[in-house]
């Protein structure tokens, strides 16, 4: 039987019930990400232990650091008679144990199924401690995984972080606020160091670059050190402006729901319309146009020119593209993972000459093809297959045909690669066959960089392992 | 009898453990915490607190029923397509995590282990119920794959909108046809208190649904036996299985380590079951004696010296100085490789200190290998244990049934009229007994720990810091979710789950190869000593070179 065809209808998408290998993951693991970018937070899941535990054992595998997530455990009499005991006693005890700075409650399925009033139980938590002033602030993300992705659970936990901290300060200050989408720590330090080079005031957020990129340590740490203080976030609505990488994120995010009690917003919808900051939304910068967007954006922003070290970082990267040229021209890719990362993958290939065969996300946002259409323009392959909602398991089969000679994205497509005999890049979510997924680099000209040389070396590689002569020149 | 403990930390010290961190805790927690921290002093009956629900906002290594049924017990078993009933994490998460190997016997048997299926629930399921989509994602892996069978598991949101897995698996079966076996589990995450509720909603399924369907007894009619609890990881059954076929020993099924569904169908053709871990399979143990007449013992073939012990029992048991004279022989033979393993590894890891919290059986097993490395285990507990894992299987009549195991299926067998077939008569198995053979018993990690040692229940996050810094021990073993904590805090850190990707460490092979990781393991403190040269306390002066 033809999965490929009773599967996938002519528009790519799917047609077909159950899913096999799954190409994404719940919501509360994106909002996990999101909120250890906050300092000094603990976060809590509100339902069974069960999540807790999965989604720690997921990240602590691709970062590597310590992960503690609490929960609130119910029981099968909790899913009756509602969870507000355990809700009250969780947040005791995490604040007994490592008193946090704040605590941050996302929802999992089965507390959203019995219909919780999270911010309700926060309220009423706060009007039993009313005299107690060191309480932690409290935040809560609404992330049922019938509802969406990871990437989902990601981008409402910014939202909810900063819709309940951030404050109208009365004037406008002159700092701005950067929302740098679910990307590695190595690649965060990366974009803090390019606008203090701009000599711009930044919020980055999310910032887990120390969080989840943690030095070894003399001293043991309750809970990590680094992360966005909550007094910046609380600044975020007097900012000037708010950069959003990503032009997809949570726009999408009325994914299979049949109830919208919740009208989406990104973060820096939110600080538009309730503080009127201006938003300049923009992809992930990788590859050398999408890059060229953003230090454009940056640099209008701030009043200031390009710095000369990015100058000559890009310079050295087209420099890098004619010598490489040669190796990529033709290629063909098959590039999967979460869709704004997707598309910024895609719009860097198609600028090298490699050409996208199958765009492919287990997201559902239902605007991957419009947006790669935009970004990439002339380049944009007519018979290239964009998969929404796409498992691993279709992908396989949409790939019989296409001959793909290298994938790009996480660990869970190697089994693909590896039947196909072609070399995978891997990026995104999760990496956990390779050490350093922490580091990982693409953004920029210089992530660019290393990105394009792994990708040229990769085919090398490739090419002289099957090759029947040993050449050393290639 | 238990030796005292002789390390250079004094039991006083131990002892401080316990109010050092209950002061930490609200009162309430406090006084729960209380009785799951104890001294060990097993002559004196010390009763341990275990099984109960973990607190609320505590941070601990428990997984959910669902984990412990597909994850653990149904997981290992190539030919069965597992279907996740939920929304797609519960199914994500737990695909291919567990390490365990298989190894299908001709390149074209089935094995689905590597999919991941899951019914990825979505909004509208979760409000207008999700069997139709459940039914949908059956008949798909069922076109895919043509498999013997399928089972189905639930998840937390499927109880609670009310889907009925069993309904469907019936109505399933009738509509495929084809002989295929369907059935579901109601595994939902908040049933019980840990993955041990799932262990034991997978047992009564598997008993219900596998085991006695088929049976033709293959092969040689002698030493035929069952291995439980033993779920290959890191490739664990493929040396227990080499030892057994040394030995002429016969294995019909392993619950369920390198399995297939045939396996558990023809188990109850086998004379001997050995239980390995007592905490997730001891319950088909009990069903297949009442029910086929299969005396069990229980196993630990971790540590060389108790895979040797396994041995002789089951040459006891058998009673044919054929099988006793090939047993030693092999023994011999695999002892002389592990003696100078040994003593290789000896020399680095004699009087070091180690720490286990892991599993429901693993913090007992594994003391073996340290004891044989000349190391003491200061203090253990385990994840999912039960009273019985603790003090024996003589306290199960004592313990109390709470809310939280309440919702576990319970169910009873009886003896099978035409089938059961007592493989020793009540004399033999006396016999056996005054011999030193033990039926339906096992002890309890406390009788083999040292007196004053702390044994600890479901050790939160928390205490494991304190436990750390207060205690320094040399390795600590427990999983990847504590690995980096433990790290961080610069002692080496060994998974016992999926064993840091290395293994087997099961038999006489495995014993060698973890004597080798610990050997290393405890050498990696040396990162942590240095210093950068501005960290150092003297600053060498620069010198000029003329
Ligand atoms: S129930 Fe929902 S939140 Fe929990 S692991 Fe499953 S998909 Fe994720
Ligand atoms: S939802 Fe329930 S079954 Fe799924 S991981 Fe969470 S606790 Fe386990």
């Amino acid at each position: 039987m033809n999965i490929a065809e009773s599967h996938i209808d002519k528009n790519n998408n799917k047609t077909h019930i159950a899913s096999c290998n799954a190409c994404k993951q719940c919501a509360p693991l994106g909002a996990c990400i999101a909120f250890k970018g906050i300092e000094g937070m603990l976060p809590m899941l509100h339902g069974s232990q069960g999540c807790a535990t999965y989604i720690r054992r997921y990240l602590i595998s691709h970062f590597r650091e310590p992960m503690d997530i609490a929960s609130s455990n119910f029981s099968e009499e909790t899913t009756i008679f509602g969870g507000n005991r355990n809700f009250n006693d969780g947040i005791d005890n995490i604040i007994s144990q490592y008193h946090p700075a704040v605590i941050a409650i996302a929802s999992t399925c089965l507390s959203e199924t019995i219909g919780e009033d999270v911010q309700r139980l926060i309220y009423e938590y706060k009007g039993m401690h009313e005299n107690e002033s060191d309480l932690p602030e409290m935040i809560f993300a609404s992330t049922p995984s019938y509802q969406g992705t990871h990437l989902e659970g990601f981008h409402e936990a910014v939202f909810a972080a900063i819709k309940a901290l951030s404050e109208n300060a009365g004037s406008v200050g002159n700092h701005i606020n950067l929302f740098c989408n679910m990307i590695s720590p190595e690649d965060i330090r990366h974009l803090k160091e390019i606008v203090e080079d701009f000599a711009v005031q930044s919020m980055i957020f999310p910032d887990y670059s120390d969080t989840l990129d943690s030095t070894s340590w003399d001293n043991y740490h309750r809970i990590s050190e680094g992360g966005t203080p909550v007094s910046s976030l609380r600044r975020s609505g007097s900012a000037y402006a708010s950069v959003e990488l990503g032009y997809i994120l949570n726009s999408g995010g009325m994914n299979g729901r049949i109830k919208e009690n919740a009208i989406k917003q990104s973060a820096g919808e939110y600080l538009k319309a309730k503080f009127a900051v201006p938003l300049v939304r923009t992809g992930l910068p990788i590859g050398l146009l999408e890059t060229d967007k953003f230090f454009d954006h940056v640099s209008r922003i701030s009043g200031q020119p390009t710095p000369q070290k990015y100058k000559q970082q890009r310079g050295r990267l087209i420099d890098l593209y004619i010598d490489g040229h040669k190796y990529v021209s033709g290629k063909r890719v098959v590039i999967y993972g979460e869709e704004d990362l997707v598309v910024a993958l895609a719009a860097f290939a198609a600028e090298i000459g490699i050409k996208p065969m199958l765009c492919a996300s287990g997201g559902e946002s239902g605007k991957l093809q419009e947006t790669l259409k935009i970004v990439l323009g002339d380049l944009y392959p007519g018979d290239m297959i964009v998969g929404q909602g796409f498992s691993f398991d279709q992908m396989e089969e949409s790939m019989r045909d296409l001959n793909p000679d290298l994938m790009i994205g996480n660990s869970k497509g190697y089994y693909i690669a590896r039947k196909m005999d072609i070399p995978l890049i891997r990026t995104g979510f999760p990496i956990h066959d390779r050490i350093g997924a922490q580091h990982t680099r693409t953004l920029g000209y210089e992530g660019t960089t290393i990105l394009f040389e792994q990708i040229v070396n990769a085919l090398l590689e490739d090419k002289q392992r099957k090759s029947p002569i040993g050449y050393k020149y290639m | 009898m238990s030796k005292e403990i002789d390390t250079t930390v004094k039991v006083e010290d131990l002892s401080t453990f316990k109010e050092t961190v209950l002061a930490k805790y609200p009162k309430k927690v406090a006084k729960k915490r209380e009785k799951s921290i104890l001294i060990n002093d097993f002559d004196a009956n010390p009763q341990i607190q275990a099984n109960v629900r973990t607190i609320p906002g505590i941070i601990t290594q428990r997984g959910c029923a669902y984990a412990g049924c597909k994850g653990v017990v149904l997981g290992p078993t190539r030919d069965i397509v597992n279907i996740t009933h939920g929304p797609i994490g519960c199914g994500f998460y737990s695909w291919l995590t567990r390490r365990n190997q298989t190894k299908p016997e001709n390149p074209d048997d089935p094995n689905y282990m590597t999919y991941c299926f899951s019914t990825d629930m979505q909004d509208s399921n979760i409000v207008f119920g999700g069997e139709e989509k459940l039914k949908q994602a059956i008949r798909e892996a069922y076109e895919l794959f043509h498999p013997k069978a399928i089972a189905i598991f639930s998840t937390c949101p499927v109880g609670l909108i009310g889907d009925d897995v069993h309904r469907v698996a019936r109505q399933m079966v009738e509509e495929i046809g084809d002989g295929i076996n369907i059935f579901g589990f109601s595994c939902e995450g908040y049933r019980g208190v840990s993955q041990s509720a799932g262990h034991h909603i997978a047992n009564n399924g598997l008993f219900k649904n596998l085991i006695g369907r088929d049976d033709e007894v293959r092969g040689s009619a002698k030493y035929r036996v069952n291995l439980l609890g033993e779920y290959n990881i890191g490739g664990d059954a493929f040396e227990l299985e080499r030892i057994f076929e040394e030995c002429g020993i016969n294995l019909i099924a392993t619950f369920s380590g390198n399995s297939t569904i045939q396996k558990f169908e023809n188990a109850h053709t086998a004379d001997l079951n050995m239980v390995m871990c007592h905490r997730s399979i001891n319950y088909v143990a009990g069903m297949m004696e009442t029910t086929f007449g299969i005396p069990w013992i229980k196993v630990q073939p971790i540590g060389a010296e108790s895979t040797a012990k396994m041995l002789r029992k089951i040459g006891q048991y058998f009673g044919e100085q054929e099988l006793i004279d090939r047993i030693e022989e092999v023994i011999a033979k695999e002892m002389v490789e592990v003696k100078i393993a040994q003593a290789k590894a000896l020399i680095k890891t004699k009087g070091k200190m180690a720490m286990l919290f892991v599993g429901g059986s693993r913090a007992h097993h594994y003391q073996n290998l340290f004891e044989e490395l000349g190391m003491t285990t200061l203090s253990a507990g385990y994840e999912f244990g039960h009273r019985d894992d603790y003090e024996g299987r003589t306290v199960i009549p004592t313990i109390q049934i709470d809310a939280d195991s309440r919702n576990i299926e319970e169910i009873t067998v009886t003896k099978d009229e035409t089938r059961y077939n007592p493989r020793k008569t009540e004399e033999e198995l006396k016999a056996l007994a005054a011999g030193g053979m033990e039926f339906n018993e096992y002890d309890g990690l406390m009788a083999q720990m040292q007196k004053g040692s702390l044994v600890i229940d479901d050790l939160s996050h928390y205490e494991m810091e304190k436990l750390i810094e207060m205690y320094h021990p040399d390795v600590f073993c427990a999983g990847i979710k504590e690995k980096y904590a433990v790290q961080k805090m610069g002692v080496p850190l060994k998974q016992l789950h999926s064993y840091d990707y290395g293994g087997p460490y099961a038999g006489f092979k495995g014993a060698i190869n973890f004597y080798n990781d610990i050997e290393m393991i405890a050498c990696t403190g040396i990162w942590k000593e240095l210093k950068a040269p501005w960290e150092r306390e003297s600053i060498v002066e620069a010198e000029y070179v003329y």
